[in-house]
């Protein structure tokens, strides 16, 4: 094969097309994370960076209980969440998938998609008006008399937390169970009830096992971004919401520890990948001992 | 039909969480209150006037400007190559090097601005809004490449080909065809790479540096309780823009789908 | 039949307009093309008739210039083609999909290809719409492409190729996305259009009836090779192998035992038949004495009712009906020959006063030594 045939080759012109989009995530993100992993192993001297390998920031994490029990508590709130927000969006999207003409499903989608695109910080915020001590819910159940005094209970706690993130994140579990709800041939549905399974039966044994890829794939774009948030915790988390994206915000800005900041965003990384490894095996034994 | 009632029922009561918060913005935006909350006292104009009076305000929205800008444009243009190259060609390891570049959809943000912060920080690049633009240029090129993805796996290739058997060049061909027929999706991705890097708070807030983005000036403005209803003006006109900006994405989107003979299934993502 | 295309054949002596000389092309370890040599004629209807997967759009899109062939060598009107890419190449395409610009006009499209040519406007115009009125599109040039039927997309796309007059129309399954009466119009315009431009035309087919109505000369491809290279009534009457005689028509096949075999002809006892003689041109180069299988068309035998008189050349065998399809203006018998376990396929042409046999009816059944085919 000649240069010439070579540079036309079909793969030649893929890595070439790719290439510049390639080297940016290359140059912009993989490289910075390395350079991260790299970090975590250093230490923070004064005004600069000690370059001697050491595991001490990841000591001290499992040292002080404060790191473990905030990263205890990301996970959970993000756990909690996502359950939230993957239970909730459920039904809407069956309800679009199976129950919305065709001709209107673009109209609902796009309807779900626009809170979504109006700023996420003045969302969150507004989340703190409705939930707060004087708030929405507040005035406007003290008006109907049904309380007495407001409930403090909403707000600056993980309860608002789990409320503004599933609120948050709902296209982005509703999307995916929708796509994977409208691959379902509904052949095989009418042919389940053909065979003299219930609708319901139907639902558990057919519709449910197909949709699961869909399922998985919003519990997982949920989850991974939702440990990591950073705005929610601040904003409505109060002393007791706060999570691990303020604790790498505080160790970077206000301790100016580099290092330690690093080691914090490495370990959450690490958790974070572990766990939806665990989830995606679990999630693969669980189908095939259907099968 | 008494079919799904109950997740009809469902559907709406959801729509009503989804836009609770939306729906008070307006309301405390008009409202001659300096606390928010509810009774409300009387209809007033003024936050409106005292945020366009805001000069820190203006810098901070030329600011935004310039970074979603330049996002937009970058973004999209290496949006444009690997859904190009993705869609039209197959070659080994091709899902690998994709999957490395849709990671920022999976990563959490604050990952990605301490990665860049502490790599920039190291080469001695001082913070600016262009370190802003790295950072958002990363995790908007995800969904510009999902947007345009779409639009060029609608190209029927042998369009191409038609047009390079009627004697026009690779180069010509990619002129005369294939972007009047992918514009569209183009256009969509411009627009969504724009509201993304508007909308993004904590890697500008980490990679910025002392200029402020909106994001950022919003945030500081929490802070203050007497200013929350400028905030809500604010929010008001961002909430109305974004809708004006996310309809002329959709309404190209849907064009661009129906010029290229392909059959709608569904929104953005 | 002086029209017929065999007897017509107007170009038997013309030159070679595409010569391929052992044309081989691998896709990783898939060896599509296993070494094509022939010669396709100036002005001939050309098709490359095969199952999918047989090669035969492979080797049209070599011609074409969109693959790169792995080795041999393909020459286009004496020029080499090695490394001349497809925009420079005196061939156009006809899609399968049509491949119409939707975002442009008729005119536009049919047009496209002379915008190098920077003719005047009215030229332009001209030439357009004489494009047009040759594929029966006169007037639609200012209509939207996306509005058009999938018979109309077909007509714009042949005028789009045929305004740049290529030497060679490469047409890839054209009439595939048609549906059947629209498909028969098509298959007659095409003859047409064909025969007035006079250029050579290679069309790719699956569909053998489409290639037998249509071309001068077909060449039968199985696996990346070309089985067959023949006219229509050459390869329905002597298909040279049990494939092609399997996927042009129906033929059936009984087994056979070679007696005596020359330069004259060969003797042969066929199983449920008898004894018979087929000439030297009916039976394979070097048939030898042993055995082999007869092939013939159902049309070729005839079902004899009670009062007909046995032909004078016809020998006569008998069997019983198994089974019976009516199709109104011919009738599909499916005959047990005494003697033979698997039943042979008949059709006869219904005409007045002939009654249509019922199954389990025993059926008398003349045939000629001129209807056979030998393969060994």
């Amino acid at each position: 094969m000649n240069l010439r045939k070579l540079f036309r080759s079909e793969a030649a012109s893929g890595y070439l097309l790719l290439s510049p989009t390639a080297i940016f995530s290359i140059v912009v993100m993989a490289a910075p994370l390395i350079a991260v992993v790299l970090f975590s192993f250093m230490t923070a001297g004064y005004l600069k960076i000690i370059w001697t390998p050491t595991l001490a920031n990841y000591v001290t994490l499992l040292d002080q209980p404060i790191y473990v029990t905030l990263m205890m508590r990301s996970l959970i709130v993000a756990a909690v969440a996502t359950a939230a927000t993957v239970f909730s969006a459920l039904p809407i999207a069956y309800f679009i998938s199976f129950f919305v003409p065709p001709e209107r499903k673009s109209l609902w989608l796009f309807l779900i998609t626009i809170p979504f695109w109006t700023s996420y910080l003045i969302r969150v915020f507004l989340w703190k008006v409705i939930l707060g001590y004087n708030g929405v819910i507040n005035s406007a159940f003290l008006g109907l008399g049904i309380i007495h005094e407001p409930m403090t209970f909403l707000l600056y706690n993980a309860n608002a937390v789990v409320i503004t993130l599933a609120h948050a994140y709902a296209p982005f579990a509703i999307l995916p169970i929708f796509v994977s709800l409208e691959k379902i041939d509904r052949s095989l549905l009418e042919a389940g009830q053909d065979l003299g399974e219930s609708r319901f039966m139907t639902f558990i044994r057919v519709t449910l096992p197909l949709a699961v890829p869909g399922v998985v794939a919003s519990v997982l774009i949920v989850f991974i971004p939702t440990v990591g948030d950073y705005v929610t915790p601040t904003l409505v988390g109060g002393n007791n919401g706060q999570m691990v994206a303020n604790l790498i915000e505080n160790s970077y800005f206000k301790l100016g520890n580099y290092p330690l900041g690093s080691a914090i965003s490495v370990s959450a990384m690490g958790i974070v990948t572990v766990i939806c490894l665990i989830f995606l095996f679990l999630n693969r034994r669980f189908l095939r001992s259907r099968s | 039909m008494n079919k799904g009632r109950g997740f009809r029922v469902y559907a709406f009561v959801y729509l009503a969480f989804l836009y609770a918060p939306i729906v008070l913005l307006p309301i405390f935006a008009f409202n001659d209150a300096t606390i928010v909350s509810f009774p409300l006292t009387g209809f007033t104009t003024k936050w409106f006037v005292q945020m366009w009076n805001n000069a820190a305000l203006g810098d901070a929205v030329r600011n935004s400007l310039i970074v979603a800008v330049s996002v937009s444009i970058l973004a999209t243009t290496l949006g444009v190559f690997a859904a190009r190259a993705t869609t039209r060609y197959r070659f080994p390891g091709q899902a690998g090097l994709l999957g490395m570049i849709m990671l920022p959809l999976v990563l959490p943000d604050i990952i990605i601005a301490v990665s860049l912060l502490v790599t920039i920080l190291q080469l001695g690049i001082s913070l600016t809004l262009k370190t802003i633009i790295l950072g958002h240029t990363l995790i908007a090129t995800p969904f510009t490449i999902a947007i345009l993805n779409s639009a060029f796996q609608s190209l029927d290739r042998s369009l191409e080909e038609a047009a390079y058997d009627l004697g026009e060049t690779k180069a010509s061909t990619f002129r005369l065809i294939i972007m009047p027929l992918v514009m569209p999706g183009i256009i969509s991705s411009l627009l969504i790479a724009f509201s993304i890097s508007l909308d993004e708070y904590i890697i500008a807030s980490f990679l910025g540096g002392t200029d402020n983005t909106l994001p950022l000036y919003i945030f500081s403005l929490f802070r203050f309780a007497n200013q929350v209803p400028t905030v809500m003006a604010l929010g008001t006109i961002l909430a109305v823009l974004s809708v004006v900006l996310l309809t002329i994405a959709e309404y190209f989107r849907r064009r661009g789908i129906a010029r290229a003979g392909g059959k709608d299934t569904g929104g953005f993502l | 039949m002086t029209n017929s295309p065999a007897t017509a054949a107007p170009n038997a002596a013309s030159k070679p307009i595409i010569q391929l000389r052992g044309l081989q092309k691998y896709y990783g370890d898939y060896h599509a093309l296993r070494g094509i040599t022939t010669d396709i004629r100036e002005g001939e209807f050309f098709s490359l008739l095969g199952p999918s997967g047989c090669g035969k759009t492979t080797l049209l899109r070599c011609i074409a210039g969109f693959e790169d062939w792995s080795a041999g060598d393909l020459s286009i009107d004496g020029a080499n083609m090695e490394n001349v890419p497809a925009n420079k190449r005196p061939t156009n395409m006809v899609f399968q999909s049509y491949a119409i610009f939707p975002h442009l006009s008729v005119a536009e499209n049919v047009g496209f290809g002379l915008r190098r040519a920077r003719l005047p406007k009215e030229e332009l115009n001209k030439r357009v719409s004489e494009a047009l009125d040759m594929v029966g599109l006169g007037g639609y040039g200012k209509r939207a492409a996306h509005a058009l039927s999938g018979g109309q997309r077909q007509r714009v796309a042949l005028a789009r190729a045929l305004i740049l007059k290529p030497k060679v129309l490469l047409l890839d399954e054209p009439l595939s996305a048609l549906d059947k009466k629209m498909r028969e119009q098509m298959q007659s315009e095409l003859r047409r259009l064909q025969r007035q431009v006079g250029i050579t035309f290679i069309l790719v087919t699956h569909d053998q009836e489409e290639a037998l109505i249509m071309s001068d000369r077909i060449a039968v491809m199985f696996e990346g090779t070309i089985e067959q290279l023949a006219t229509p009534q050459q390869l329905y009457r002597r298909p040279v192998s049990r494939k092609v005689a399997e996927f042009i028509g129906i033929m059936n096949f009984l087994p056979a035992t070679v007696s005596r075999a020359d330069a004259t002809g060969i003797d042969v006892e066929v199983v449920g038949l008898g004894r018979a003689t087929i000439a030297a041109e009916q039976c394979p180069a070097g048939a030898k004495t042993g055995a082999a299988s007869v092939g013939f068309r159902p049309e070729t035998m005839t079902v004899l009712y009670d009062n007909d008189p046995v032909p004078a050349s016809g020998q006569i065998v008998t069997g019983t009906v198994a089974e019976v399809v009516y199709f109104g203006d011919m009738t599909y018998y499916d005959i047990k020959l005494d003697g033979v376990e698997k039943p042979i396929s008949i059709s006869m042409r219904n005409v007045v006063g002939r009654p249509v046999l019922e199954r389990g009816a025993h059926a008398r059944v003349s045939w000629d030594n001129g209807a056979l085919v030998l393969f060994c």
